[in-house]
């Protein structure tokens, strides 16, 4: 996987996720002509497109886009399942995830993204172990916090 | 110190959060961008505090700004203070950061090394694993190097988390750092078989990943991946391990028929459809047997991929795709649009003699049910071409097919009424025994035309009257009641039609009035015959009247035909022999390409002269011809040998194979430039024209049809009290691209005395010329080359300048010169200053041209090179001195040479990896591939390596040995074109080149 991009129905991105080393500028274009492209796709429309050289699979779910952009050879419907999984992940984690939870905890949807997913590839395929992994790295955050309000004291 | 952190903590009570920051931005929605500064203004006070917490907090509103689009670059140094946080909740949310911003020009990364190496042996699991997991964003060629011994002992790391990130991190580092994948590899290997099934797909994985791009050395994998397929129950990595297959299964032939049988197993069993469309992916690829096309089939979710699958394999094995008849013509009923048409494809292929008519009746009613015009007509078309295919090879009535097609003209709407037409015409034509069927069912059209003229427009079903009355009138004698068949044939309503059906309507008419006549005369009574004269004659004044041409005429021409007749027959002389003898003769259906079969007569010489040609030298002035060859001797140094002729004979043997052999080679016509273009009306006004046409010729190498593009310019004359005299003496040129002639004014009382300098180029490869004329052919190679001679390599070209005099003055002494640039530079005579003119060799009388040429020295090709010249020149009868300004402009192109290269070395060449490449793409272009190809090769030199479908490969190599290869791929209207060359300036100025070709046309 090349790269993986959250966008709203407004086209507001909401969460961008870069696995090969582009600048800035490129990244902008690429994901500014994406979700024009992608915006102006009608609801019955396929979820697969190709793009440059690369193929688009991408998936609305409410008024979340979720787009991940993967090589030529690729395997577009196992790449809707990432995308699946990843919103099963985000949804048993915020626990019926909506929009405003990628929004205002966009590092935990960060933190959970690279659980799943490392370097453009699934490396865990088991729910229950990204979850695992990530309750314990927040319970990790959550005693330096409390021992910092501790010490503040 | 405890003050002070009770201080940060406090401070940070009223900093923004980032749930702050997010709800800030939605509330300010009028006004964000100035919101956001005030933010990034208190970020950057933030950051300066010493206070970590506060710092990281900053860091986490600056990723979040990052996203938004902000500009965050300027506080990366602050990111990797935060990474280096000892605290886990500060170091998550730095590596967040740079794995974020961060890209491989970061200068900052290398300060990162140590700390990643650091964290990466850190005790705690999730301190690695974050580290990891940031080090996979912005992995770079040198941290990759430095940090590969610490991941590959992560490798082996007691904690199946980090192993599995250890394992996954390897690709990126072998993709940056290749060396690593050797010492790695056994480590990899072993991780195949890790007890934890996460390391276990994570190293499927990154082995999949690392084979698609190199097969050959993961063959020796094969029987582990085989059992690990066999045996693992997880999709995702059974796709990856399918998808591996399918890479190794064109170097191992035998592997494909061990697959058979768990691909089969897996595409029964599975219910993931991702895996089953890898299956069938890899069947597709691999035509293993025809048994799982149809198992595909019957998945209905996977229908389109199942029929892909059929389709590919009709190819090899038709038969067992016939036995699924009835399955694909099931999909015809489906739903989907695109797996009927996919279904309709298949069924092109499959029709036998038993089963056409089936098929087609099938068919024939899903036209009747079919919505739409489009697939309507795509169903028409494949009914057609069914039929149709390989000479009607599998009709067995004829009968039935006319029907069809009769049937097929009562399809409203359609746009295909010209093929329905021709198959009309070819089976009538060609089956003589169905004639009398086809006649009859065509009078019936011709009765019933006004049902099918309710469609106008062109290819419209009405052209199935064309076909019609062709046939009516050419069998006529079949019909049985001619009469009434001439009738509707002569009805008013036909002036409605378009034209061309019109004209062989009265044509038709004609031939079906003599075979009445010939019916009729044999009886008694006479009258009827008169009758059917008269219902002509009343009939045909409609069509006299008609707008367009070809009935106008045919039908003036038949009325008074008709009307002579009518004359002799009320003398009761019989005419109806004479009048059928005009249509005598049957018109038999004849091959395109049945000329070619025809023997040459014995005797006939078809390249021989019917007439003495005409003399050239009459056209000509004398004088500047006689100027000519007396003086170019001096500049072609006599110095050929023998040998020289006979090198040279052979190469241009050798390169007309070449190009004899190249189907992208285009050749030029020679009389093109011969042409003097007549530019009737511009006599008046004082137009100075120059047609430089400037091949370029590359010493010591066998290729030399280099041309140097000029580009036009237009110059203002100085005076305009010049004006007048100028009227009298003008130099025109030919035009190489005719429309260059419209830069001039155009009126007698336009002021602007406009010298127009026009260089255009002159794109004909020398070689095209024919090689008989060589005493005045300026391109000839012998002379190239002995100018050439002493010339070094590499760093000369030869700029053949064509003059044209295009006004009715002598002009003499010229003095041709160009304003040298540091890099290219007019090579001089030896004492001659460096500003110093040459001196055309020739005079020019009015109306002739010549051309001279002139040696350049340029240092660097690598860039398009614009020369300023002047050429200076007396006007005889005036004895005025002219003035001239041309640019000349080298292009990239220019210094290309077409040089052919075999695929394996062009592969080769690629490998190597010394190439820079680069790409562009160009929208809309608006022509075939192969006349894409073969202007690339035309215009820039270029030649074809190899070209797949719609894909291309081509190479080319400048004067100074520089590589270049182009990847063109089309799709639609877009083409891009991946290039390689070994010097990156060169390539972008070639390939602005071609984009301009291509934006011009």
């Amino acid at each position: 996987m090349q790269f993986m991009l959250l966008f709203s129905r407004q086209g507001k991105l909401r969460l961008q996720k870069w696995y090969v080393p582009l600048s800035d500028k490129e990244r902008k274009k690429i994901s500014r002509d994406l979700v024009q492209t992608i915006l102006a796709r009608k609801p019955k429309m396929c979820s697969f497109l190709e793009w440059r050289d690369l193929k688009i699979v991408y998936k609305r779910y409410a008024s979340l886009y979720f787009c991940c952009a993967v090589e030529d050879q690729d395997n577009e419907l196992i790449t809707l399942e990432i995308i699946h999984r990843y919103v099963e992940l985000l949804d048993k984690y915020f626990g019926s995830v909506c929009e405003l939870d990628i929004i205002f905890n966009f590092e935990k949807a960060y933190f959970i993204l690279d659980e799943f997913l490392l370097g453009g590839e699934a490396q865990e395929t088991s729910k229950k172990n990204v979850l695992k992994a990530i309750e314990q790295a927040d319970l990790l955050q959550e005693v330096h916090s409390v021992l910092l309000q501790f010490s503040a004291l | 110190m405890a003050l002070k952190i009770v201080k940060g903590s406090i401070d940070r009570m009223f900093d923004k959060n980032l749930q702050d920051l997010v709800r800030g931005i939605r509330n300010h929605k009028e006004d964000e961008a100035k919101y956001i500064s005030t933010c990034i203004d208190e970020i950057k006070q933030e950051l300066k505090q010493d206070n970590i917490a506060v710092k990281a907090n900053a860091v986490c509103k600056l990723t979040y700004l990052q996203m938004l689009g902000y500009d965050v670059s300027w506080a990366a140094f602050n990111i990797v203070e935060v990474m280096s946080s000892s605290k886990f909740t500060y170091k998550r949310i730095g590596y967040l950061a740079a794995s974020q911003c961060f890209h491989e020009n970061t200068d900052v990364i290398m300060l990162t090394t140590n700390q990643i190496r650091k964290d990466l042996s850190s005790p705690n699991q999730y301190d690695t694993g974050v580290a990891l997991t940031g080090l996979s964003c912005f992995v770079t060629p040198d941290l990759a190097r430095d940090l590969a011994n610490d991941i590959m002992t992560l490798m082996s790391h007691t904690k199946p988390y980090i192993r599995k990130k250890a394992v996954l991190i390897m690709y990126k580092v072998f993709l940056k750092y290749p060396e690593s994948l050797r010492p790695a590899f056994p480590r990899l290997k072993e991780k195949l078989e890790d007890p934890d099934p996460g390391v276990q797909s994570a190293a499927v994985n990154v082995i999949c990943e690392l084979a698609r791009r190199n097969p050959k050395n993961y063959l020796s994998l094969a029987p582990l991946f085989f059992k690990l397929m066999t045996s693992s129950t997880n999709n995702w990595v059974l796709i990856k391990i399918i998808k591996l297959f399918g890479a190794l299964t064109p170097l191992e032939p035998r592997l494909g028929k061990k697959l058979i049988e768990p691909l089969t197993n897996l595409i029964h069993s599975t219910s993931a459809m991702s895996l089953l469309y890898e299956c069938v992916n890899t069947v597709i690829a691999g035509q293993y047997s025809c048994s799982v096309g149809s198992v595909c089939l019957r998945i209905s979710v996977v229908k389109y991929l199942g029929l892909l699958a059929m389709s590919k394999i009709l190819k090899t094995h038709p038969k067992s795709v016939q036995s699924h008849k009835d399955l694909i013509l099931q999909c015809l009923d489906d739903k989907d649009e695109s797996i009927r048409l996919r279904a309709l494809d298949l069924l092109y292929g499959m029709v036998s003699k038993k089963n056409l008519m089936e098929i087609v009746k099938k068919l024939m009613i899903h036209v009747d049910k079919a919505e739409g015009t489009t697939y309507r007509d795509e169903l028409l078309t494949k009914i057609i071409d069914i039929c149709s295919q390989s000479n009607y090879q599998y009709i067995t009535n004829f009968e039935w097919y006319i029907s069809i097609l009769v049937e097929l003209t009562r399809l409203e709407g359609t746009r295909h009424g010209h093929l329905i037409a021709s198959q009309m015409l070819d089976v009538a034509i060609r089956v003589k025994a169905i004639r009398a069927f086809a006649v009859a069912q065509m009078a019936t059209l011709l009765d019933n035309a006004h049902l099918l003229t309710g469609n106008m427009q062109r290819n419209g079903i009405c052209e199935v009257l064309y076909a019609a009355a062709w046939i009516c009138g050419e069998f006529s004698e079949h019909l049985e009641n001619p009469v009434q068949t001439l009738e509707a044939m002569l009805r008013p309503k036909v002036a409605t039609l378009p034209g061309h059906i019109q004209a062989v309507y009265v044509q038709n008419a004609a031939k079906l009035f003599a075979t009445i006549l010939k019916n009729q005369e044999g009886n008694t009574d006479s009258t009827a015959a008169q009758e059917t004269s008269q219902l002509m004659i009343d009939r045909l004044p409609l069509f006299v009247q008609s707008a367009n041409l070809e009935v106008q005429e045919r039908a003036s021409c038949i009325l008074q035909l008709v009307k002579y007749i009518q004359k002799l027959q009320q003398k009761d002389v019989e005419v109806a022999e004479e009048v059928s003898a005009l249509f005598a003769g049957e018109l038999n259906p004849v091959a395109p390409k049945a000329q070619k079969k025809v023997p040459v007569p014995e005797g006939l010489d078809l390249d021989a002269w019917i007439n003495e040609p005409p003399s050239e030298s009459e056209s000509e002035d004398e004088q500047p011809k006689a100027i000519f060859t007396k003086e170019e001797p001096k500049h072609s140094r006599p110095r050929h040998t023998e040998v020289d002729e006979k090198e040279l004979a052979r190469r241009r043997e050798a390169r007309k194979q070449e190009q004899a052999n190249n189907p992208f080679y285009i050749k030029a016509s020679p009389s093109s430039q011969k042409v003097y273009q007549e530019t009737p009306g511009v006599e008046h006004i004082p137009v100075v024209q120059i047609d430089l046409s400037v091949p370029l010729k590359v010493p010591g190498l066998p290729m030399s049809d280099q041309y140097v593009k000029l580009e036009e310019e237009r110059r203002q004359k100085e005076r305009a009290e010049k004006k007048k005299k100028e009227k009298k003496k003008r130099k025109e040129k030919r035009s190489g691209r005719g429309k260059k002639h419209d830069s001039g004014p155009e009126s007698e009382e336009d002021i602007t005395p406009a010298h127009v300098v026009d260089i255009v180029t002159e794109e004909m490869p020398e070689n095209a010329l024919p090689s008989d004329d060589d005493d005045k052919d300026p391109n000839d190679p012998h002379k190239v080359c002995d100018i050439q001679g002493n010339l070094q390599d590499g760093s000369q070209v030869v700029v053949s300048v064509i003059f044209e005099n295009k006004s009715d003055s002598f002009l003499k002494s010229m003095e041709f010169n160009v304003l040298d640039s540091l890099n290219s530079k007019l090579q001089r005579p030896e004492g001659s200053g460096p500003h110093d003119g040459l001196t055309v060799p020739f005079q020019l009388p009015p109306g002739v041209s010549n051309e001279a040429r002139f040696v350049f020295t340029v240092q660097s090709i690598v860039m398009p090179q614009k020369l300023k010249g002047t050429l200076t020149f007396i006007v005889k009868d005036s004895s005025t001195h002219e003035k001239l300004d041309f640019k000349l402009h080298f292009t990239c192109t220019s210094y290309l040479i077409t040089t052919p290269c075999y695929s394996d070395a062009f592969a080769k060449l690629l490998e190597s990896g010394d190439l820079k490449s680069s790409s562009v793409r160009l929208e809309g272009v608006n022509m075939p591939f192969h006349h894409l190809l073969a202007r690339i090769c035309f215009h820039h030199h270029f030649s074809v390596v190899e070209r797949i479908d719609s894909c291309a490969s081509m190479y080319s190599r400048s004067i100074q040995g520089h590589h270049v290869c182009l990847l063109v791929k089309t799709s639609g209207q877009t083409v891009s074109i991946d290039a390689k060359c070994d010097e990156p300036t060169l390539l972008g100025n070639v390939l602005d080149e071609i984009k301009q070709t291509f934006s011009q046309c």
